[in-house]
């Protein structure tokens, strides 16, 4: 099944504005968005006006119905700016709306899915402190207590706990582990619900702004019509069913920010003298940006191949961990390079190449790190192998 | 209370402006095009107008190619009700697009038209005061604030050294400054929302006007590069070079 998303005339008008919203509204923000460790409040209510939470909501809940490429396009536009800005709206787009779109009740869309795209923040919410990745270890549990579930454990590094105003838990309905992870469920949790608290959010090495926080769940009681599509077991396959997209999201995240701090290290290089000219006609200083306007483009026709690719309803999770191992690794050399292009200057906090560095680390970690891409690019090569 | 807001597709005011190389234009293949800043500025006053009850609906109406749909469908998303687009592949004059519009003034009988105090391309400046003068109406140029009470507009203008207002007997043509606000992004869900609000295409036979050009373009270059200056020693030196070598003494 092909997804054709919104109509492309209306598409391109949106990106024309958004490009202007991001050089004249986002990028001037950076700087208190940085030192306030939040999105401003005003910019927050300029981010809802212009659309941004419903991305790919479907239109008939408020949303614009935008296929991969087309969000995909979006967040590597949004991401010429701070990650902070993105990750208000990531859960959003992402994980929340996959998962009500495909998995939800008819009730729980109704609902959640018009709050999504007017701007209600959502947070997911998986790991804890003793599991990641490795979901069958899980102890987050939800107990069934006549027309409700019952709700008790903690979250660890939650995005967007601080602000969220609906939190997907993933929590145990079973005791024992089950194949296929069938012993998780996911609730969807309003914030506000009593005996749901939200920990210190943690300091971080950069992308602040953006907030991360434990979730503390001690007897918060949810009705039934909370849980996931109404039926229990379902709730790890719905979390894996956006891993692809959430993959080439945060590639292009990495490409769009990748390209902000390529433009920072060229402007700096041909600005900068030495021995009476601009550095950017040395040749070590021309390689360094070579290198890294080569790797860009690599990046970028990865995300977008791969995003055309799932477009067209084709089983993408290796060009997605591709793309994504390959985006946040080139976005680290380049934010690296030009610390470099920089010299001592870029190891100053007044340099924007510092935060640059800072912040371009966390692409290789989270949604799968560099690590966990390279298992799923190598198993998903021996499995087409075997045909 | 109609607003009638002319717009005008032009070069983008980020894009670095090239000369033809036969010196007939600037090259504007493969060239961002945006919608005039000054006729942004006249959409969002107008939407701000509707906004504050001040006006029932607003008309966008632009003269150039097929894309100029483009910039309309940008003023439909800002908040105009409507558009209406006057096709056309050549230039067209300023003369020219003011006697156009009378007539969609005339079909439309707006108590109001906002529009740019000028278009960044060609920089004319002449179009809001044609327009005034064929249609006999008052005129508030270079706004950089409007008030609508009574049947009246309050227009303060920016002038040499100061602010003049001007106080106009509707119907009237406003010509917009930079000061007068700062136009709202066109949102995602105001761009859907714009695909299905009415846009009409005319021809420029439709309304009878001749649009021949009165102007030659004899050639068009780009402006002389700045040259670095020099240091003089002393001022006998200076009025010396400013008489002999500058020639302005």
């Amino acid at each position: 099944m092909t997804q054709t998303g919104m109509d492309t005339d209306v598409f391109q008008a949106f990106v024309v504005q958004l490009e202007r919203f991001v050089r004249e509204r986002l990028v001037p923000a950076e700087k208190e968005t940085e030192k306030l460790n939040r999105v401003p409040d005003a910019i927050l209510a300029e981010m809802r006006d212009m659309g941004l939470f419903g991305l790919t909501m479907p239109e008939e809940y408020g949303g614009a119905g935008m296929n991969v490429s087309q969000y995909v396009e979006t967040i590597r536009i949004l991401s010429w700016a701070s990650g902070a800005f993105r990750a208000l709206i990531s859960i959003n787009i992402g994980m929340a709306c996959s998962a009500l779109v495909k998995n939800g009740t008819d009730e729980q869309r109704k609902y959640w899915l018009p709050k999504l795209a007017d701007g209600a923040i959502a947070a997911f919410a998986l790991t804890e402190p003793d599991s990641g990745s490795d979901a069958a270890a899980l102890k987050t549990s939800a107990r069934r207590d006549g027309g409700d579930y019952v709700l008790n454990g903690s979250k660890r590094y939650i995005t967007n706990a601080p602000f969220a105003d609906m939190i997907i838990v993933m929590a145990r309905t079973e005791a024992a582990a089950l194949p296929k992870n069938a012993h998780i469920s996911a609730f969807l949790v309003p914030a506000d619900t009593p005996g749901v608290s939200i920990g210190k959010p943690e300091e971080k090495l950069g992308q602040n702004g953006s907030q991360i926080a434990d979730v503390i769940l001690e007897d918060a009681r949810v009705p039934a019509a909370a849980l996931l599509g109404g039926e229990e077991g379902t709730g790890f396959k719905a979390a894996m069913q956006s891993l692809d997209a959430g993959r080439i999201c945060i590639a292009a995240a990495a490409t769009g920010y990748a390209a902000r701090i390529l433009d920072c290290g060229l402007r700096y290089a041909a600005e900068r003298k030495a021995f009476g000219q601009p550095i950017a006609q040395f040749q070590l200083i021309q390689a360094m940006l070579a290198d890294s306007k080569a790797e860009l483009y690599a990046a970028e026709c990865m995300i977008r191949d791969a995003a055309l690719n799932a477009d067209k309803g084709r089983q993408v999770s290796l060009e997605a961990s591709c793309a994504k191992m390959y985006a946040s690794e080139m976005c680290g050399r380049i934010a690296d390079r030009v610390v470099q292009i920089h010299g001592g200057a870029g190891y100053l906090k007044e340099y924007e190449a510092e935060r640059f560095f800072r912040d371009a680390r966390i692409f290789r970690i989270y949604e799968g790190t560099t690590q966990i891409q390279q298992l799923v690019i190598a198993k998903n090569m021996l499995r087409r192998m075997a045909g | 209370m109609k607003i009638l807001v002319p717009v005008k597709r032009v070069i983008d005011y980020n894009v670095k402006v090239r000369v033809k190389s036969d010196q007939s234009g600037v090259d504007l293949a493969n060239v961002k095009m945006s919608m005039n800043p000054f006729d942004e500025i006249a959409v969002e006053e107008a939407v701000r107008l509707k906004e504050a009850g001040t006006a029932e609906e607003i008309v966008a109406v632009s003269i150039g190619p097929e894309k100029a749909q483009d910039q309309l469908r940008q003023a439909l998303a800002m908040g105009a009700d409507r558009a209406i687009l006057i096709k056309t592949e050549e230039t067209v004059e300023p003369l020219a697009v003011a006697k156009l519009l009378k007539k969609v003034v005339e079909e439309e009988s707006p108590e109001l038209v906002i529009l740019g105090k000028q278009a960044i391309d060609d920089d004319s400046n002449q179009t809001g005061q044609m327009l005034a003068a064929l249609l006999g109406w008052a005129q508030g140029t270079f706004a950089s604030k409007v008030n609508l009470a009574d049947g009246k507009i309050d227009v303060t203008r920016e002038i040499d050294g100061g602010l003049q207002t001007v106080s106009l007997k509707l119907p009237a043509i406003v010509t917009t400054d930079l000061r007068l606000n700062e136009p709202r992004y066109a949102s995602l869900p105001n761009i859907m929302k714009a695909k299905k609000k009415p846009l009409d295409v005319k021809e420029i036979g439709d309304y009878g006007v001749d649009v021949a050009p009165r102007l030659e373009t004899l050639k068009v270059t780009e402006p002389p590069k700045r040259e670095a200056g020099v240091k003089v020693e002393s001022v006998a030196e200076l009025v010396d070079k400013l008489k002999n070598e500058a020639g302005v003494l």
